[in-house]
């Protein structure tokens, strides 16, 4: 591949696009200088070329992964491209064009930067996801489990059959707060979809007698001479407390007025929010 | 009494049990039930002391019969008591499970009238969750030494893991302090869990419905420091418990004082936290890392040192077997240096079939060289400028914790690498150094 060619690529912000974007680069042996999905127009001095989603190319690279690389490597990609690293797209072209080089030996070369940085997105996303099966708290109202996360990577697709199996019979909603997307189950149907804000009506009386009891019997279970709150905060990072249910007396109160008033906004837009859904 | 003040009271006299895991099992939903489980195990949430939360961790009551004396919930001591009723405790579990508070139940209980008693009390409180929730979350129910083992089968049938504790090391400490019971009252359950799995993995061979019984295995705990028992007893013992009793677990709790009793340490003694986590990592180094407890320990030094996580220890002991070639080493021997855990070696292996890893490559695996590096070569070479005095590895291996309390204590540190420089190093306290090397 040939560099230095000047060239901004621009998808639609679809995984098949930015597929799309490598076997274009492939295609034409040029390696852009950024490939992007943002709308407004970058001041730089390469040359931007849109690209247009064909899912024909994108299968056929998708294809070569699996073939070529691993079976389950477009997986592996795909949290990539759902992580929150500033240029993942690049970081993508890189290593598929590493890996189909070097096939399935691409796996070991961890001492190699490309592939020891894929490794560390991959895995930050995974571990991450494997926070919101821990540190994910459910409210009831009216039937339905409710609850907000505040992820860094976009992880909902990586918890859904999580929870889809674990609440069969429930039906529940975790709205994503940072991506603007929520997960929507009910009677054996899944769903993840555009949400623009939401937050939980007030607990009835059932709701907050539960969260009493689980408060009281979070704070019960630590042994007082074995304090340690540094190791607390090593296993269960702060930036996951502000949505956890033993800690909302330190973090839901509005802070002022204007953010009170605000929150009332939101509530009137969520009822009606959860009317639709589930009436 | 209100549920939510039982609550409290059970989970407080329950806060002790240190066995809090949800892991060694993996299950779906069924078509109409609540709840799952993951060989991997989830924690929920941290409490302030820094342990995990992954069960609701209560006692079906804290009356008890009994009168053991290390025992929070021991017949003479005075503290508010409280029962749940089955019905009661199964109601909360399964709120608890769908705000997705818990992973499941970890059940334990005092002795109330009789062992079969309690034991049936437990019973119905799983059937209940069980059968009527039909909840295929995670349980774990202590057995009740003393019971019947019809019982104790129908418990390990309702549960995914079984636990027996062993409560103290030895069996003289157990009879001054738990005079209600003996080594036998304990090893007995134990072994009928043991016996009871074994039997159950043959018959699923045969009938694929065959009830599971206890399929997490089980798991057992003893209390460090309320007796003079040493290391080296406590690591032998566990060590003869996951090789004997197939246990999965040993946990050890430090004894935190519940009372003025003259047998035990006086109330203002402080739990023997960093014992307990020297154990840990021994436990470690027997389970994942191929050591033996004769390494880590023998006759002649009964304790840990506290100055060195027993890993290093062992390492600045066997100089004979270091430096170790990384590119040539086997898996093995890669396990045993300070700064090389299962995953990097692992990493290790796979890497070096590329390419030949040098130092920075080491770094990029996750390997700790702040440690690893006085003990490895890449290619025949150590890391640039790096001396290694064999005398000083020790001061180098410490942790920051450690350094910084020594030199509270007033000892000198030179914890930065040694460099060939061309200004002289000042020198570390040498008895220091010989202390922990084992030369005095």
């Amino acid at each position: 591949m040939s560099d230095g060619t000047n060239v901004i690529y621009r998808y639609d912000g679809s995984f098949e696009g930015l597929l799309t974007c490598i076997f274009t680069a492939f295609e034409r042996k040029e390696f852009p200088d950024d490939i992007t999905c943002a709308e407004e127009e970058q001041l730089s001095f390469s040359e931007t070329r849109e690209i247009l989603t064909d899912n024909e190319k994108a299968e056929r690279v998708k294809k070569s992964l699996r073939e070529k690389v691993h079976p389950d490597e477009v997986n592996g990609i795909r949290r990539c491209w759902l992580s929150c690293r500033e240029g993942r797209e690049i970081l993508i072209l890189k290593y598929i064009s590493k890996a189909l080089y070097h096939g399935k030996k691409v796996h070991t070369m961890l001492a190699d930067d490309t592939v020891n940085e894929m490794f560390r997105v991959v895995r930050n996303h995974s571990n991450e996801s494997n926070f919101f099966r821990e540190f994910l708290r459910f409210s009831e109202h009216n039937g339905v489990l409710v609850s907000v996360i505040e992820p860094e990577n976009f992880v909902l697709p990586y918890i859904a059959s999580h929870y889809c199996d674990r609440l069969k019979n429930e039906s529940f909603f975790i709205f994503d707060k940072t991506h603007g997307y929520a997960l929507v189950y009910s009677c054996g149907r899944r769903e993840i979809i555009p949400v623009e804000d939401f937050a939980p009506p007030p607990p009835d009386e059932t709701e907050t007698e539960y969260r009493r009891m689980w408060k009281a019997f979070y704070n019960t279970v630590a042994i007082k001479e074995r304090y340690n709150p540094k190791c607390r905060m090593t296993h269960m990072p702060k930036r996951y407390w502000k949505h956890l249910t033993e800690f909302e007396d330190e973090y839901r109160l509005p802070k002022s007025f204007a953010e009170a008033t605000r929150y009332r906004e939101v509530d009137e837009k969520s009822k009606t929010y959860l009317e639709i859904r589930w009436q | 009494m209100e549920t939510f003040e039982k609550l409290q009271i059970l989970g407080d006299s329950a806060k002790y049990d240190a066995a809090c895991t949800s892991s060694g099992v993996d299950r779906k939903n069924t078509g109409d039930g609540l709840g799952n489980s993951a060989s991997c195990g989830i924690c929920h949430s941290f409490a302030a002391d820094g342990r995990c939360i992954s069960l609701l961790k209560v006692l079906m009551t804290n009356y008890c019969i009994y009168d053991c004396k290390y025992c929070i919930n021991r017949k003479s001591n005075d503290v508010p008591r409280a029962r749940f009723e089955p019905r009661e405790l199964a109601e909360i579990v399964i709120n608890f499970y769908k705000r997705n508070y818990i992973e499941g139940l970890f059940l334990s209980s005092g002795i109330i009238k009789n062992p079969d008693y309690t034991c049936e009390q437990m019973i119905e409180t799983l059937s209940i969750i069980r059968h009527e929730y039909k909840f295929n979350g995670y349980i774990h129910a202590k057995a009740i030494p003393g019971a019947d083992p019809e019982l104790l089968s129908r418990l390990g049938t309702l549960a995914d893991r079984m636990s027996v504790n062993i409560e103290l090391p030895s069996e003289q400490s157990l009879q001054k302090l738990a005079p209600d019971k003996s080594k036998r009252s304990i090893l007995l359950p134990m072994h009928q869990i043991q016996t009871k799995i074994r039997e159950n993995s043959t018959e699923l061979v045969r009938y694929k419905t065959a009830p599971k019984f206890a399929p997490a295995g089980q798991s057992t705990q003893m209390i460090i420091g309320a007796t003079p028992d040493t290391d080296f007893q406590i690591l032998r013992l566990s060590e003869a418990l996951y090789n004997k009793f197939s246990l999965k677990r040993v946990f050890y709790s430090a004894y935190i004082p519940v009372g003025d009793e003259k047998l035990l340490p006086s109330k203002d003694t402080k739990p023997p936290l960093l014992r307990e986590h020297r154990l840990y990592q021994a436990d470690w180094l027997l389970r994942f890392y191929g050591f033996r407890a004769e390494e880590l320990l023998d006759e002649k030094h009964q304790q840990f040192n506290p100055l060195l996580d027993p890993k290093s220890n062992w390492a600045v002991q066997h100089p004979e077997h270091f430096p170790l070639e990384v590119n040539r080493a086997p898996y093995e021997m890669l396990l045993r240096v300070p700064g090389i855990g299962v995953k990097s070696a692992g990493r290790i292996v796979a890497a070096r079939r590329n390419c030949t890893l040098d130092f920075a490559a080491l770094k990029k695996l996750g390997v700790v060289l702040k440690r690893a590096q006085y003990f490895l070569l890449c290619n025949g070479r150590r890391p640039d400028g790096l001396i290694v005095n064999e005398n000083t590895i020790a001061t180098h291996l410490m942790s920051d914790s450690t350094v910084k309390q020594l030199s509270a204590e007033g000892v000198y540190f030179n914890d930065e690498p040694e460099q060939l420089s061309f200004f002289d190093q000042q020198p570390t306290l040498e008895d220091m150094q010989k202390c922990l090397t084992g030369q005095m």
